[in-house]
């Protein structure tokens, strides 16, 4: 910034990347490497509740994707999260497939299913798009309560032989001197990180791209968009078939973790989308920050709360229709509002070098 | 006279049953019908809001020991201004231009009347006892007998479908909604409170909401938790029969509420995906329903 008024002419370059988005990404560095080595430290307990969090914020952000900035309102994210561990007990209960092995195959094979599911879907527009995911949702749950081999209507389990056969577990084992099952947790604790910081991975850099600046253009106005010869719809059934693939691994994780599965809560609308959709907008739907502050809050209310049962959701329900009609930008909105803050930064400005910056809406 | 052998029967029984059953989906789904028609609200609580009147049908009739079809004349004033007043309170705040807030508003109420039910009346299973007409049947020879609860749910529909269209088309009220729908600014122009004809649009879809909780109530067992399951079927009869066509949606429902019967007979474990899957046909075969209307 300095070396910029030392020379004579005036020259400009595009920066995204500002102090305090860059002081985020060397924290973000150091969370993840601490994250990494935190099952040396940290108790079984405190791994499965991070393992929970990882997957929500996992699926949160590929929701904040889908509708934040593809517009594509869906509440039938629970047909890939059901497909995926669908997919896994498939794969490693009848194909005899390694667990983890399994969970990129997973991906693979949502990707497939979302391709025909979109061409189905996408007939219809905005709020019935919603619904009729639903509907494609209830038909995955209906169809896998069918398949007799995987339990039919009440579900199966994972054989303890899948179990323990995921590798890495005698490493761990001997490594941090743990019994099985919680050698087991560790190994579900690192895939569910690399599946988090992944999906925000991917994430921040599609929004950086070209495609970025294209979904946030249809986000804004999506008419305004197909003026300036964004193609919206191809666009669109790009992000709604790569958010079903990491859904599904995600949702493959899960139930590897759960090692139980049955269609109703496998397809649950409650826990894979309506959970997800509140972190969404509490924090912040719209911006890569807001589903982590949203996922940090829910899983903070989940802890403490999840016992009041019916008056917990009731409170959950009222709390994102407060936010929807007081704070549509959720809490980081407020915050980034207030102070013009922004981690993840994805806007271009223009800087002219040797006098003041000056940073337009992009 | 035609003899018909037993299985030709059978499937005559389930062709009849299916557009009976057709008449309770399309009672659940003319109030999302008019709300997508006045307000272009898609609400994800309809389903629950059937469920939430019947409750209110149940307490009237308990309470005050009276016959469910009595117990909705007195629930509906209270389920009309309930209407109102939730739409002029909570809901007109969410409409414009953004599609997120009207979803995500009603997706919230969904959970909170579901979970609201659960806590006031658990989880047991629950039906409006009407007595001895829940069991009358009309026999029609052949082996076929139509029940009159059912023949009263189609009845009911059309009459509903009727009563909307006459509303829409032949009152000033209904001048006013279909200004509205066509064109919010120019009705504002025109001097039409948008806030108060929208509340009075839901007020009427609440009552239709009664009417089909009536039916649903007492045709079988119902629980706090089935709403969503009927705002899809509401929707898929809507989205078949064409937005913006009552009758469109009549016939929406009837073609779903025979698929389902159709796919029942061929495995009773079919049923509600027979549905769905006639549904999806639709969409791809002819993506704007049967019998459109509206150009959204």
């Amino acid at each position: 910034m300095d070396a910029g008024a030392t020379k004579p002419t005036r020259s400009f370059r595009i920066e995204t990347a500002g102090r305090s988005s860059r002081a985020a990404a060397a924290a973000a560095g150091v969370i993840l490497l601490v994250l990494v080595l935190l099952p040396a430290v940290a108790g079984r307990n405190m791994i499965q509740d991070l393992i929970f969090l990882f997957y929500m914020l996992a699926l949160a952000q590929c929701w904040n994707l889908l509708a934040g900035y593809a517009g594509l309102i869906s509440v039938g994210q629970q047909a890939f999260v059901g497909l995926g561990g669908y997919l896994l007990f498939a794969l490693t209960l009848l194909g005899g497939v390694n667990p983890l092995l399994a969970i990129p195959v997973v991906g693979l094979v949502c990707a497939l299913f979302a391709l025909p599911t979109a061409l189905i879907v996408f007939r219809l527009r905005g709020a019935y798009f919603a619904i009729g995911t639903w509907v494609v949702a209830e038909i995955y749950r209906l169809a896998f309560a069918q398949f007799k081999t995987l339990g039919g209507g009440t579900g199966t389990s994972l054989a303890p032989s899948v179990t323990s056969s995921v590798p890495g577990i005698e490493w761990v084992k001997t490594m941090l001197d743990m019994r099985a099952p919680a050698a087991r947790d560790v190994i579900s604790y690192w895939v569910a990180l690399a599946l988090m910081a992944g999906t925000l991975a991917f994430v921040y850099l599609v929004l950086r791209s070209r495609r970025g600046l294209a979904l946030g253009a249809i986000r804004d106005n999506e008419a305004a968009a197909a003026g300036l010869g964004v193609d919206i719809y191809r666009i669109k059934l790009a992000v709604y078939v790569a958010t079903a693939a990491a859904t599904g691994m995600v949702g493959a994780l899960i139930y590897l973790q759960k090692a139980r599965i049955s269609p109703d809560a496998a397809f649950s609308v409650l826990d894979w989308t309506a959970y997800v959709i509140f972190i969404v907008v509490i924090g912040g739907i719209g911006t890569m920050e807001g589903p982590v502050i949203g996922a940090i809050l829910f899983y903070l209310m989940e802890h403490y709360l999840a016992d009041f049962g019916a008056s917990y959701l009731i409170l959950l329900g009222t709390l994102g229709i407060l936010v929807m009609l007081f704070a549509p930008r959720g809490l980081w909105g407020l915050v980034a509002e207030r102070y013009g803050l922004t981690l993840f930064p994805m806007r271009r400005r223009l800087v002219v070098c040797g006098s003041e910056t000056i940073s337009p809406e992009a | 006279m035609l003899i018909l052998v037993p299985e030709m029967t059978g499937w005559l029984d389930a062709l009849i049953q299916g557009v009976l059953l057709g008449g309770l989906y399309a009672l659940f789904a003319a109030g999302l019908s008019l709300m997508f028609g006045v307000m272009r609200l898609v609400n994800l609580a309809h389903g629950d809001l059937i469920v939430l009147a019947a409750f209110v049908i149940l307490v009237a009739a308990e309470r005050l020991g009276l016959d469910p079809f009595v117990a909705v004349l007195v629930a509906l004033p209270v389920l009309f201004v309930i209407g109102f007043a939730l739409q002029h309170v909570l809901l007109n705040r969410t409409l414009g231009r953004d599609l997120l807030p009207p979803l995500l508003v009603t997706f919230g109420l969904s959970i909170i009347i579901q979970n609201g039910l659960l806590q006031i009346f658990s989880a047991d299973s629950q039906r409006l006892r009407a007595g001895a007409i829940e069991t009358a049947s009309i026999p029609l020879g052949g082996g076929i007998a139509v029940g009159v609860v059912p023949l009263l749910t189609l009845l009911s529909a059309v009459a509903v479908i009727v009563f909307l269209n006459l509303v829409f088309y032949r009152t000033p009220i209904g001048r006013a909604f279909r200004a509205t729908s066509d064109d919010l600014e120019v009705a504002q122009l025109m001097g039409i409170d948008h806030r108060r004809i929208f509340a009075i649009a839901m007020g009427i879809a609440f009552v239709v909401i009664a009417i089909a909780a009536l039916y649903l109530g007492m045709r079988a067992n119902f629980d706090p938790t089935i709403g969503p399951a009927r705002l899809l079927y509401a929707f898929e009869a809507v989205i078949i029969g064409g937005l913006g066509s009552f009758w469109g949606t009549l016939a929406g429902g009837i073609v779903l509420g025979l698929a389902q019967t159709i796919g029942a007979r061929i495995d009773p474990e079919w049923q509600i995906l027979a549905g769905h899957l006639a549904f999806l046909l639709v969409l791809v075969v002819r993506p704007r329903g049967l019998f459109p209307r509206a150009l959204d």
